[in-house]
């Protein structure tokens, strides 16, 4: 996404309820034109808050939202033009699913044949032309889904909202799900504004993510970067697995810097979130990206560990030590002739590089 | 896997699977049926048993013939062309001289509706029979009194032969039998109770649709506000309905008088001159506003029940869909907030429609319903065959408008909570 114009535009937005509490503050976020961007964070990090201040359901408390150009703030939620599929769907339970999808229709006065045309297109498009007649409560959940996609769709919106649509599915109605959504997303090339607290659904599906914590974007870029190269102690725990280890900066050299641990042990990572000698740090690791006795090859980072635990999962065998004070490291030792030789309680040599271990703030 | 089954499938034992199935089940209701025993007890006794009674009674007029047993049967002889022979004169003597004074006081009383005169002739009879020792008993009987000469009473005991009647029914809408047994309307003076039917359905109506009108908005601010909110605004509005009829409707006659609080506002403010102070007491504007006071609990528990379960999601659904907030509450709202709907206005047409207190207490003359009359005829006249027939026609009434009703809406969309 290189299109520098900002299609939605989110301008220094506060909110809060009770005049007490700011539960988005101070939200500065550009999202361009046909860009899939998604809002994760932990129920109540003001993710939803957002959007629905984006659909106009709420009004912010300061600042300003744009979308196209055209501050939106005074404009009613019905006069946005702004498609959205809601948490289980909101389809109206009194109407047919040809009369859910003709209702957007219908209210900008379109002429019937049109209307007809319309609905058959978007039923196609979620592959449900055959369930026009029937009422939503005679679908499953995943053709509700479904229908609620076309109808946020069906009268061509801008912008589409998603307010974690896919939570009320099983996981794997949920997983082809996603597919769909983002090929329906690639094939029109709508701009989406998507809210999960699922980080699997985040990776998949968006272009970029912007992770909310406390009311604030904790990060903001595309799901790879978000993974690798997490810039604080919050991202790196959210996203994906991960070892913390707790120390002090010892000392700073260039790009890296050595932190540490209480035990003693000093961690040579790379500096991220730290400014000063003498900072409490949280270094952040990836299991996948630790070595188990690894007898060749260049790390900066080796220690002595003692395998506490093993837990067999097929191809893998996730590995509980306990290393530099730490007894709840985790190490994904993969399935092959060298990991199945592990036992409980027995010694290891851990060995990672200093370029996958991230010094962070304190967390 | 291309057995076919023929014949019932039966368990591992040979049981067929039906019988076994019905074994295993038997504990579970009869477990069930026990626990609804005190209430089906209850409720036969109480309720199913009162209005059986209540549906014969408006048909039942076999009293007079067992009071007046042989002479019923001499009266089928007679040919209703001149007076009657001293045979039947005969026996209706031994038989009013022979009675208990109550069998016959109770007797006159339903004679006298067929035909008035006949309460007050028997009296005297009774009174007067004693003194005469021996026949022939029809000159005698008519120096008594003359209303044994007239064919007209005579001929009002044909109308009392049958041991059922319909002429409670009759009376309940002003029509009525004539001696001849031929139906007629009642003098122009006496006909109360179709008036009285229509109005009842006049105030049932309108204070079902004052209480909607009223009860819509309260049960959807009560619906959206957060809980501590809600509750206490729950409370305002159950409040009155946990403070005692008597008293509300007595602040209400305080209120709504002619030099009552609201009358001396308005002439305080001088919106109204002194004289013409509104008559808001004793009429049906009475009734109808206590009533709709009363009742509009009944309508708001329903009501926010229904509507507590509609998600907001919809409204916000309509909005984001490009529809005004008024077509949104049109379309999407209103149809699903219709079981509330449905079932505050059936609860609140019913108890209104069978409303006796208030109507009585602040109604006036022109304020009674049909209840009142049910209650006047109850203990002051002590009719009880036409309570019973005014009472089957409330309930015959609201019967088939629950029908109407499950024709057009479908009971499924009633929902109390």
């Amino acid at each position: 996404m290189t299109t520098s114009e900002s299609f939605v535009k989110f301008d220094k937005v506060d909110k809060s309820y009770d005049g007490e509490v700011l539960v988005v503050k101070d939200l500065n976020l550009d999202i361009p034109k046909g860009e899939f961007l998604t809002m994760l964070g932990p129920s109540g990090s003001g993710k939803t808050t957002t959007l629905m201040m984006l659909a106009g359901f709420e009004t912010p408390t300061g600042g300003e939202i744009y979308l196209d150009g055209e501050a939106i703030n005074k404009i009613p939620p019905n006069k946005r033009g702004i498609g959205m599929v809601f948490q289980n769907y909101a389809l109206f339970p009194h109407m047919t699913v040809n009369e859910n999808l003709a209702f957007p229709l219908e209210v900008r006065k379109l002429n019937k044949s049109d209307i007809q045309d319309k609905v058959k297109k978007a039923l196609g498009m979620v592959e449900l032309g055959e369930f026009g007649n029937r009422m939503p409560l005679q679908l499953s959940g995943g053709q509700q889904q479904r229908v609620a996609l076309a109808r946020a769709l069906v009268f061509e919106p801008r912008l589409v909202l998603m307010d974690e649509p896919l939570g009320a599915l099983d996981k794997k109605l949920r997983e082809q799900m996603q597919y769909e959504i983002k090929h329906i997303h690639e094939n029109i090339g709508i701009t989406v504004v998507y809210v999960t607290h699922d980080q699997s659904e985040a990776l998949t599906m968006s272009n970029r993510i912007a992770v909310f914590n406390d009311g604030k974007i904790q990060q903001i870029s595309s799901p790879d970067i978000l993974y690798e190269k997490p810039e604080n102690a919050f991202v790196a725990n959210f996203i994906g697995e991960n070892n913390q280890l707790k120390g002090k900066v010892k000392s700073i050299n260039g790009k890296n810097c050595i932190v540490t641990t209480d035990k003693g042990d000093e961690i040579t990572s790379l500096k991220i979130n730290v400014n000063a000698v003498g900072d409490s740090s949280t270094v952040s690791l990836r299991p996948e990206r630790v070595e188990i006795n690894a007898s060749e090859g260049n790390f900066e980072n080796s220690f002595e560990a003692k395998v506490k635990e093993l837990i067999y999962l097929g191809d893998h065998i996730r590995t509980r030590v306990e290393v530099c004070g730490n007894d709840q490291f985790i190490v994904k030792v993969p399935n092959s002739y060298k990991g199945a030789n592990l036992k409980e309680g027995t010694s290891v040599k851990l060995s990672w590089k200093a370029s996958d271990s991230r010094a962070l703030d304190l967390g | 896997m291309n057995e076919t089954i023929t014949g019932p499938i039966l368990t591992t034992d040979g049981i067929p699977l039906k019988v076994s199935l019905q074994k295993s089940e038997k504990r579970n209701k009869i477990r069930a049926f026990l626990l609804v025993v005190p209430l089906l007890a209850f409720i036969l006794v109480t309720f199913l048993i009162p209005i059986g009674d209540m549906l014969l009674r408006s048909v039942d007029d076999s009293y007079i013939n067992t009071v007046f047993p042989k002479t019923f049967k001499e009266y089928e002889k007679w040919d209703r062309q001149g007076l009657p022979s001293e045979e039947l004169y005969k026996t209706m003597f031994f038989e009013v001289k022979e009675s208990e004074g109550y069998a016959i006081g109770k007797a006159s009383t339903r004679m006298n509706y067929a035909k008035s005169g006949w309460k007050s002739l028997l009296k005297k009879s009774k009174r007067k029979f004693k003194k005469i020792e021996e026949g022939p008993y029809k000159e005698q009987m008519i120096a008594i009194d003359k209303k044994w000469a007239d064919m007209e009473y005579w001929k009002a005991i044909g109308v009392m032969v049958d041991a059922t009647t319909a002429g409670y029914y009759l009376n309940a809408v002003d029509l009525k039998y004539n001696v001849d047994k031929d139906v007629v309307w009642q003098k122009e003076n006496r006909r109360i109770y179709n008036q009285t039917w229509v109005k009842t359905f006049k105030v049932s109506i309108l204070v079902m649709f004052f209480c909607l009108m009223l009860g819509y908005p309260i049960s959807y601010l009560l619906s959206t506000l957060p809980l501590k909110y809600s509750n206490l605004l729950m409370i305002c509005v159950l409040l009155p309905f946990w403070t005692s009829l008597l008293v509300r409707t007595v602040a209400w006659m305080v209120m709504l008088q002619q030099k009552g609080v609201f009358n001396n506002l308005l002439v305080m403010s001088h919106i109204i001159s002194d004289e013409n102070r509104f008559a808001l007491m004793y009429n049906e504007t009475a009734t109808i506003i206590v009533m709709t006071q009363i009742l509009l609990p009944f309508m708001v528990l329903p009501l926010y029940s229904v509507m507590k379960t509609i998600s907001p999601n919809y409204m916000r659904a309509a909005l984001n869909l490009g529809a005004s907030p008024l077509h949104a509450f049109w379309k999407v709202y209103m149809p699903n907030s219709i079981p509330g709907i449905s079932a505050g206005c059936m609860l609140v047409f019913i108890l209104a429609i069978g409303y006796y207190i208030t109507p009585e207490l602040v109604g006036g003359k022109d304020g009674q319903m049909i209840g009142n009359w049910i209650a006047y005829h109850l203990k002051t006249t002590l009719n009880w065959g036409l309570c019973a027939a005014l009472g089957a026609i409330l309930l015959g009434v609201l019967t088939v408008l629950y029908w109407v009703y499950n024709k057009l809406v479908g009971i499924e969309n009633i929902k109390l909570g």
